[in-house]
């Protein structure tokens, strides 16, 4: 009972801290402080911050290096566009979440058993490819009303419910993290004979991490199109993952916490900046190299903000007894 | 004691070279046994085909684990691994952006399961199975004086503590063959010294079978009950070590003629 207590504490803390932060926003868009402009950005940052743990999930837990991200968002996105232009109900729109999270189970596991197999370089472009056949097939079907996209999406994605998803998939990855699967995903990460020779099945547990990663992708996908009302199959390209990416490698590799932060940065970046107008995106790019340049491991590293660390007063890496 | 290893004629061809022909060796219950030769014997080669890293061109291994005996033939590393053959290397392969602790729980992850619910929705018997599991892990550290260490990354412990942190994880799957290769690679006569009294303690505790690759005569000689000698990918003796010290084929081959 004292492990449960413990931990409780814990737990305790994160709730606290994710109520508050929605009690917090909240009172301030009654108040007036957050306008609309600013909830964009807001929403905008959440759906990001779904996006980049899910990838960071691969690529920085068990060292996939997926560029495809933005196909699963694309599957996630237009199965809410299809469900909910049908049936324009709350009902609907849950729904379509899931029937979109199943579908992208079913993709992740077609692409992931065959490309899987391929490192590095080879990974990335075989994923980049199965994104870009995702979006064609998007782009040539009755159903998804081809090149022109679909529009008049009901709007049930508001900014409590993006709130709530990001703070439910983020609990979720992060559990998935530290967990028994978690150290068996790094550990394939880390040496992948080694891990074998550890008992480790590591195609599997890849397949796993891809696959819980094209979950959550498709889950902003679907927050993305009923906040967005509109989408077309362009929004999915190659580019999006990419962006995706940047946050996570900017963030820190390996650090959920690290791609919660760059997500809020980069968002609260892209708004300052509406007003530069050609010259944003010079200021966003300088602002990207100079931050690779001087924290080369991205903003926290493999750091994460955690309270057991905190409460106990101990800093975790780099210390050395032996 | 009976036989728990059986290795017939295996052979490994890597495109036109032989790096192993015919080696047939057996390994029999609480042993410990030393695999020497020259570099480039194919010694590690071997050691890669018993633990399924590779996949033999010919040949058969059959090992009598805890569920009768099964051909290792075509099995994956993973699945030979949890049948009870652990392993350490030469070139040292923990995974080193993780902890101690963390080192030695992805070993176990085989032996205990936490089911995805209770994972990602933290249910009680998650914390318990964790707590549980941690609780043996350190246990199993504490036996080689690495309790201390538990929160530290592997890749920040010096040298000769990485080395014995392998053979931990590699114990930690409760192997009942264990293959050690070239442990004592690049460490001090002291750190030697210390490897070889783990290396008796392994057995004393665990009572395993302890396959040994290494260079150092002396720790061989002080070791190994039985030594096999490989040269050229081939079998070219085994005996006690003072056969072993006697052979003159083994002498010519490993030691170098003598000048007379």
């Amino acid at each position: 009972m004292t492990i449960l207590k413990a931990n409780f504490k814990y737990n305790v803390s994160w709730l606290i801290i994710m109520v508050a932060g929605f009690y917090l926003m909240n009172t301030l868009m009654l108040m007036g402080i957050i306008d609309s402009f600013i909830e964009n950005m807001l929403v905008v940052i959440g759906i990001n911050i779904i996006l980049a743990t899910g990838l960071n999930l691969v690529i920085g837990f068990a060292g996939q290096f997926s560029l495809g991200h933005a196909g699963f968002m694309a599957i996630g996105a237009y199965a809410t566009a299809i469900i909910t232009t049908n049936s324009a109900t709350a009902g609907g729109f849950y729904t379509s979440i899931v029937v979109g999270v199943i579908i992208a189970i079913i993709a992740a596991i077609i692409v992931g058993v065959p490309t899987l197999r391929l490192r590095g370089d080879y990974l990335a472009i075989a994923t980049m490819g199965a994104a870009e056949i995702i979006r064609i097939i998007i782009n040539n079907l009755q159903i998804t009303n081809g090149p022109s996209g679909m529009f008049n999406i009901p709007q049930f994605a508001t900014w409590p419910v993006v709130y709530i998803m990001v703070c439910v998939t983020t609990i979720l990855i992060a559990n998935f993290v530290r967990s028994r699967a978690g150290r068996a995903i790094k550990s394939v990460r880390e040496d992948e004979i080694a891990a074998e020779s550890a008992g480790i099945n590591t195609t599997n547990w890849k397949l796993a991490a891809f696959v819980f990663g094209a979950a959550t992708a498709a889950i902003a996908g679907s927050l993305d199109a009923s906040y967005l009302q509109t989408i077309a199959p362009t929004n999915f390209g190659i580019m999006e993952s990419i962006s995706i990416l940047i946050i996570v490698v900017l963030g820190g590799v390996g650090s959920l916490t690290g791609s919660v932060v760059a997500a809020v940065v980069l968002g609260i970046l892209d708004t300052a900046l509406q007003n530069f107008g050609t010259l944003r995106m010079v200021i966003y790019a300088a602002a990207l190299i100079l931050i690779m340049i001087f924290k080369p491991t991205g903003l926290l590293g493999s750091h994460e903000l955690s309270f057991k660390h905190l409460f106990s007063g101990t800093k975790r890496k780099g210390r050395v007894r032996s | 004691m009976s036989t728990i290893l059986k290795v017939d004629d295996l052979v490994k061809n890597f495109g036109g070279l032989t790096a192993v022909s015919d080696v047939s060796m057996t390994l029999n219950d609480d042993e410990l046994v030393a695999l020497i030769g020259p570099n480039g014997a194919g010694k590690t080669t071997l050691f890669n085909l018993l633990t399924g890293v590779i996949t033999p061109s010919s040949g058969a291994i059959s090992f009598r684990g805890p569920k009768g005996t099964v051909t290792l033939n075509g099995k994956k590393a993973y699945q030979i691994a949890n049948l009870g053959l652990a392993r350490t290397f030469q070139n040292i392969r923990l995974f080193k952006d993780l902890t101690v602790l963390d080192n030695v729980l992805v070993a176990m992850t085989s032996q205990y399961k936490e089911g995805l619910l209770s994972t990602l929705f933290r249910l009680p018997s998650y914390y318990k199975k964790e707590a549980k599991i941690a609780k043996e892990a350190t246990e199993l550290l504490a036996i080689f004086d690495l309790q201390e260490s538990v929160d530290v990354l592997a890749k920040n412990l010096p040298y000769g503590i990485q080395r014995r942190l392998e053979i931990v994880r590699a114990l930690a799957m409760k192997p009942q063959i264990l293959f050690l290769d070239e442990p004592a690679a690049g460490m001090n006569p002291e750190e030697t010294a210390d490897l070889t009294r783990l290396i008796k303690k392994v057995q004393r505790e665990f009572h395993i079978t302890v396959v040994l690759i290494e260079h150092d005569m002396s720790l061989v000689m002080n070791l190994a009950e039985r030594i096999y000698v490989l040269d050229h990918g081939a079998m070219l003796a085994q005996g006690t070590p003072t056969e072993i010290k006697q052979n003159p084929a083994v002498i010519k081959a490993y030691l170098g003629e003598e000048v007379s």
